[in-house]
């Protein structure tokens, strides 16, 4: 059973890539068997997924590969495969899971929308796409899928391709990741030229098992950097992470699945994936490379949840909460709590939908509108919403206990506080833990609390097709924190590859009541910020924030996301201007003449080879037409027509022959 | 008095220049053809000649293949006169000299 799994694995990401050919080749009117299709290919995969989670059950450290040779050239075969692992499993069921639910939320959501069945078509092709991505047991395979995440992405984020914005967001996605991938490709190659092997494990001669990483030496550093720059800009990080919030154009589904189960989960899970080249010669769990990798994750993390206090669109806020729950999960991940990081990322992926696909029916309630000053009082109308969005902002902001994201965030603040190279992340978790308390109790105030806005008047709440995968997600959201605790830490050692053991005393860790009093802190500072925008009421919607009122200028600092942006218009794109238009110019004032003189010189060769021709072969050529034809038409003259003529001239050719005969005896 | 090869030859040449003469001054296509049986004749002299006064002259070897030479000409002659009158349907003459559409 175990084995059969393994050789077919690959069905798991071939059903949804199936689904997707089959929805594309559907008539455009057919919304529900393009919806029907999608639902069933990624059940198919959802029950495939299980069934290979199964046998990593059974055995501790279970690890599985399925290798063939793709094409061989010269003496060198290159090989790929696939890999079933905890983490791949884990990653399988959580993808496969949250992704059905925004499948069957987006037949909701997009009910409306002409392009419904291209819409299913791509949200199969993601989800197939990052479904190979987890199952790759080569950096090439991964690669390849990576790359098909990526367009996938570009695809979705630009569906509304009629709005000039999303077409530029879609295209800011693309040009931004593949900024990283090209890091990340150069990082691929220099690892295949060292080790000669992409395969992760192959037996002993994978690249990430002690025999491939050997041969890695002292290039390891900067192979692993490579390698990370496609995961930041995959995953968001700074300095790349400007596309992420403005893939907010595209649909909510899509920032649903961008954000919790596809895509930006890549970059994080590609770093987990290779850790051990990251961790190679690590002296004290420290190395070169991994200390890079802290810091790039404490930079995004506090930058976002301070960028995501002053946004006033409902979904920019939480993608930049999302920028900053990956920038967590870096640090988890450089600081050797790959567990930790890993946790983190399944549990977000979990309430990060949730919320995603409960402001997706916020919006839809609110019939498109996305500034959350012009909400207000929502909760009476939407109760469903409301209660699924609380409990998903309360996983983000890590409250303790009841909620999966409280755990795994404590872990990872335990894992940072143990860093032996410095303390300082640590310190600035904290401080990020305050934040996202503080903005998403300003974001759920405004949108949920008060009184009713300018255009809330009309808010309904949405169909069960849009509230059932809601109310899914959130007993998720809290079902899944009981594997997480320290008392039975089950995800850990499942991912760590030691028994799991009930220790309930181990329940209650210090680390509890920090984040208890770090979360209550951001509660508490929210609530009282805010407490005339939503508890009392009489607020405009264009009302200035009450941060804006104390602090005008950082406000705007932080509403124009730090001028990052407008930094990178700037410079890089400046720079790209200025070099197009200098390779422009060098092109027509300097390159041509270069063209223009080889051009002469043929333009001379065919003037003389032409003159040649006209005057001296040509000459000869005519002449001897000119001799021909006349000969031929004195020959022809001979020709008289008259039969006698010629008899006679036979008679007298046998006569004359006859005298010479004669002549000669 | 017996007859001598060279008086058969003397014949035949005679037989020969004659044909070859009408074949070549006379116009109209029957006489034409007239002539070249009279040449055919000659030449059929000449072997039945040649054959008499062989040393082996026992086996018929000259009458035989004057006998197909004769049987040859006749549908030769058939074949000839076919034609003229196929011309003469055409062009309404018989006259060579008009029949000139073979000239360079």
């Amino acid at each position: 059973m175990s084995r059969w799994i393994v050789d077919h694995l690959w069905f798991v990401p071939a059903v949804p890539f199936a689904a997707s050919l089959a929805i594309l080749s559907l008539p455009n009117r057919r919304h529900r068997s393009a919806a029907a299709l999608a639902v069933a290919g990624q059940s198919a995969a959802l029950a495939m997924s299980f069934l290979a989670f199964l046998p990593t059950l059974q055995q501790s450290g279970f690890r599985a590969v399925q290798n063939f040779t793709w094409f061989t050239f010269g003496d060198h075969a290159l090989r790929l495969g696939w890999l079933l692992d905890p983490l791949t499993a884990v990653m399988l069921m959580m993808i496969t899971l949250v992704g059905l639910c925004i499948f069957i939320f987006s037949i909701g959501y997009m009910a409306d929308d002409k392009n419904f069945v291209r819409f299913f078509a791509y949200l199969s092709f993601f989800s197939g796409a990052m479904l190979g991505l987890v199952i790759s047991n080569s950096l090439l395979l991964l690669f390849i899928c990576w790359e098909l995440v990526g367009l996938a992405s570009y695809l979705l984020i630009g569906f509304w391709i009629q709005r000039p914005s999303a077409a530029a967001a879609a295209k800011k996605a693309f040009i931004t990741t593949r900024v990283g991938d090209m890091g990340f490709f150069l990082g691929l190659l220099w690892l295949y030229g060292r080790s000669g092997t992409l395969l992760f494990y192959d037996g002993g001669n994978g690249c990430l098992e002690s025999a491939g990483l050997a041969t890695l030496g002292a290039a390891v550093t900067f192979i692993a950097l490579l390698i990370f720059c496609g995961a930041v800009g995959k995953s968001g990080q700074f300095p790349l992470h400007v596309w992420l919030p403005d893939a907010m154009e595209g649909p909510t589904p899509v920032s649903a699945l961008i954000h919790a189960a596809t895509m930006v989960a890549a970059g994080v899970f590609l770093v987990a994936r290779v850790y051990p080249v990251f961790s190679l010669g690590a002296i004290n769990g420290v190395t070169p490379s991994l200390t890079i990798v802290v810091w790039i994750g404490v930079t995004t993390a506090l930058m976002a949840a301070l960028i995501a206090i002053a946004q006033a669109d409902i979904k920019r806020i939480l993608a930049y909460s999302t920028v900053s729950q990956l920038g967590l999960m870096m640090v988890s991940l450089g600081v050797g709590g790959v567990a930790a990081g890993m946790m983190h990322l399944l549990a977000h992926g979990f309430f990060k939908a949730l919320l995603f696909l409960g402001a997706g029916s916020v919006i839809h309630g609110c019939h498109g509108e996305q500034d959350i000053r012009k909400m207000g009082g929502l909760r009476r109308l939407m109760p469903v919403t409301f209660s699924t969005y609380a409990i998903g902002m309360m996983a983000l902001s890590g409250v303790p206990l009841f909620f999966s994201g409280g755990w795994t965030k404590e872990e990872i603040l335990h894992v940072t506080a143990h860093w032996p190279a410095s303390s300082l992340p640590y310190y600035f978790l904290l401080a990020g833990v305050v934040l996202t308390g503080l903005y998403m109790t300003r974001q759920i105030i405004y949108v949920f609390f008060g009184d009713r806005r300018a255009d809330s008047q009309q808010a309904h709440e949405s169909p069960s097709v849009m509230t059932l995968p809601l109310l899914t997600l959130a007993i998720c959201v809290v079902l899944f924190s009981i594997v997480l605790t320290p008392a039975w830490p089950w995800l850990h050692d499942y991912l760590t590859a030691t028994s799991a053991r009930v220790e309930l005393a181990h329940l209650v860790q210090p680390t509890l009541f920090l984040s208890l009093v770090l979360v209550g802190a951001g509660f508490t500072l929210g609530i009282w910020i805010y407490r005339k925008a939503g508890i009392q009421d009489r607020q405009r919607p264009d009302d200035a924030d009450p941060l804006e009122f104390a602090q005008p200028r950082l406000f705007r600092f932080l509403e124009n996301k730090m001028w990052i942006d407008e930094l990178y218009s700037r410079t890089v794109v400046a720079f790209s201007w200025a070099s197009a238009r200098l390779a422009d110019w060098m092109d027509r004032n300097f390159w041509d003449r270069f063209v223009r003189g080889f051009g002469a010189i043929g333009q001379i060769f065919g003037t003389f080879a032409a003159n040649v021709d006209e005057s001296g072969i040509n000459a000869g050529v005519d002449e001897t037409t000119v001799g021909t034809r006349g000969l031929g038409r004195l020959m022809s003259t001979r020709h008289s027509g008259q039969i006698q003529t010629y008899l006679g001239v036979i008679a007298i050719g046998v006569l004359a022959l006859l005298v010479f005969y004669a002549w000669l005896a | 008095m017996t007859p001598t090869l060279q008086a058969f030859l003397i014949v035949s040449v005679a037989l020969f220049s004659i044909g070859l003469l009408a074949v070549l001054s006379r116009r109209h296509a029957i006489f034409i053809l007239i002539g070249i049986e009279m040449m055919l004749a000659a030449a059929n002299l000449n072997f039945v000649a040649f054959w008499r006064f062989s040393p082996q002259s026992q086996s018929p070897t000259g009458v035989m293949i004057a006998i197909f030479s004769i049987a040859i000409a006749a549908a030769e002659a058939a074949v000839g006169l076919a034609l003229i009158i196929a011309v003469y349907r055409h062009y309404h003459t018989t006259n060579v000299d008009h029949l000139d559409q073979l000239k360079g």
